[in-house]
């Protein structure tokens, strides 16, 4: 899904500076060291779709040009959900318990689309869904990760407080999008292979259809998305609600 | 003699709803039953516990108290006969193969399997037994549970209870790998760990009833209670092996699944337990482990 809702409580914690329980020097600058890498990461491949657009001269095909980089950057982001787990360790000021259920249930579905539909079914690959959903994705973390590596350095610039608390509005819809039309469009050639299904009668008497999970998961988006979405507007009205208090530059 | 005056507000609107106490409360609108009542010193703080006094709280001679509705609440008896009752219906729905279940050309059928009617029978017979402790047996403190707690997990134990049951009775089972010889051993397995889940519950409940000094259970001349040398919580334990040996008997991976997250659970409540009990009595045995002996 585009935006990452979960993890707003930082600028929360901006905005409103009680007692925080920061992390550690050494936990510091481990997070600050993890962003920078994880904006790089995003960047490369923002960077290697433009070039891909401009060699090619239209928008079919990018998926194959970012592949590596997008498998890698976005599995990278299950070591976040680890990092939520322990309250130092966090790139958040406070840890609020919802939190790690949000997050870890984003990148989880995030996780699920790079591997389990896009990397496993080819012939999703070159539908333009893809390319949705990634470009979502793409802008959404690197604002995320340039977001976080401000607000560990205490110099958060406005303008991505601003963006972090914006784009989502148009870029979460997208990225939805772009997943439940590749999802959608996997299934037929789910059901023709039986990709990762298990039928009866076998040993262990158990059964899998993994076209019908995949339509469950779609289904799963209609009361999580809004759940989801809903969350973030209302961060974005505590966070930027209080724009005329404080100064705009930190 | 002189009453403080108590008035009490609810907690979101301030409003004064300006009562004595719960019971009195309720009088005024039987709507508010004193379960449902939540009474707190500080509107965002935690409840006033039913049997405080009020001399001996914290206030001046104008008492103020906050309101919280907690939601429609059920009693334990009612909560656990609503949870239980669902698997054993569901399970027979299955077993039977009423119609629209499985393919048309098998409804009403019934398996050639043995094992099949086996695990039936013990199946069945494990959740009248606890409709039984229910109803006979458990003795509750206070306390209720809100509706909407009731209705996950009802949602869960009904869910589950139909996954089992539809592979367990479905046309193309398989029977287990290692024949008569594993169905033999898992049921004697399943019955002595039935057998020792219902002995722990009568010595839980015996504890209950002999007067005000809080004693933590201790093994007796039933065997069974000789569990108690090495785990706080014997009759989770007796439950676990109670399903895992369901699962061999059945060689269902589903049963394997769902006794793993049954497992999860009581390990968290017994861990919780031990602790509990560790911290009240001084001359806690050591040995004990919370559900696993020597290891858990």
């Amino acid at each position: 899904m585009g935006a990452a809702p979960g993890t707003s409580k930082a600028a929360h914690g901006d905005v409103a500076p009680k007692k925080k329980k920061g992390p550690g020097a050494l936990a510091t600058a481990y997070l600050v060291i993890y962003n920078v890498v994880m904006t790089a990461g995003w960047l490369v491949i923002a960077v290697g779709l433009v070039r891909a657009y401009l060699a090619r001269g239209s928008y079919h095909g990018l998926y194959y040009s970012i592949e590596k980089p997008l498998k890698f950057f976005q599995t990278g982001a299950i070591l976040e959900v680890r990092k939520h787990k322990c309250p130092k360790h966090t790139n958040e000021s406070r840890i609020v318990p919802s939190s790690v259920v949000l997050t870890g249930f984003q990148v989880m579905s995030r996780v699920f689309l790079t591997w389990a539909v896009t990397h496993s079914v080819r012939e999703v690959q070159s539908e333009d869904s893809v390319l949705l959903f990634v470009t979502a994705w793409t802008v959404t973390e690197i604002i995320r990760y340039s977001f976080y590596t401000f607000s560990l350095l205490n110099h958060l610039p406005y303008l991505i407080k601003w963006a972090r608390y914006t784009f989502f509005i148009v870029l979460y819809p997208m990225g939805v999008t772009g997943e439940l039309l590749t999802i959608y469009a996997a299934l037929p050639y789910v059901q023709k292979t039986g990709l990762y299904s298990v039928t009866l009668p076998n040993k262990y008497n158990f059964s899998f259809d993994y076209y019908t999970f995949l339509i469950l998961i779609m289904f799963s988006y209609i009361p999580l998305f809004p759940q989801l979405y809903f969350h973030m507007i209302r961060q974005r009205k505590k966070v930027l609600g209080h724009a005329e208090d404080y100064s705009k530059v930190e | 003699m002189c009453f403080p005056q108590v008035e009490v507000l609810d907690a979101k609107t301030r409003e004064q709803l300006c009562f004595l106490d719960k019971v009195c409360y309720h009088r005024t609108d039987p709507h508010w039953y004193p379960a449902r009542q939540a009474l707190k010193l500080d509107p965002r703080g935690k409840s006033l516990r039913d049997d405080e006094i009020l001399q001996n709280l914290p206030v001046g001679t104008t008492a103020t108290m906050y309101f919280r509705d907690l939601g429609p609440q059920l009693g334990w008896t009612m909560v656990f006969l609503a949870e239980y009752i669902g698997p054993l219906l569901t399970y027979l729905l299955f077993y039977f193969r009423v119609p629209y279940i499985y393919s048309h050309r098998y409804a009403f059928t019934s398996s050639p399997h043995p094992v099949v009617t086996l695990a039936c029978a013990c199946h069945t017979s494990h959740y009248i037994k606890r409709l039984v402790e229910t109803i006979f047996v458990h003795r509750f403190s206070h306390g209720t549970m809100p509706l909407r707690t009731i209705v996950r997990n009802c949602v869960y134990y009904w869910g589950f209870s139909a996954w089992l049951a539809y592979y367990i009775n479905h046309p193309l089972y398989t029977p287990p790998s290692y024949g008569e010889l594993q169905v033999n051993y898992a049921l004697a397995i399943f019955v002595i760990c039935e057998l020792g889940n219902f002995s722990i519950h009568l010595t839980l409940n015996n504890l209950r009833g002999e007067g005000e000094s809080r004693r933590f259970p201790v093994p007796t001349k039933n065997p069974f209670t000789w569990l108690f040398f090495f785990v706080s919580c014997p009759n989770y334990t007796y439950e676990v092996g109670a399903w895992v040996s369901f699962s061999i008997m059945t060689q269902c991976l589903p049963v394997a699944f769902y006794t793993l997250l049954g497992f999860i659970q009581m390990t968290i409540w017994a861990k919780g337990k031990h602790k509990a009990y560790n911290r009240e009595f001084k001359d806690y045995p050591s040995l004990r482990m919370a559900i696993i002996p020597l290891i858990l």
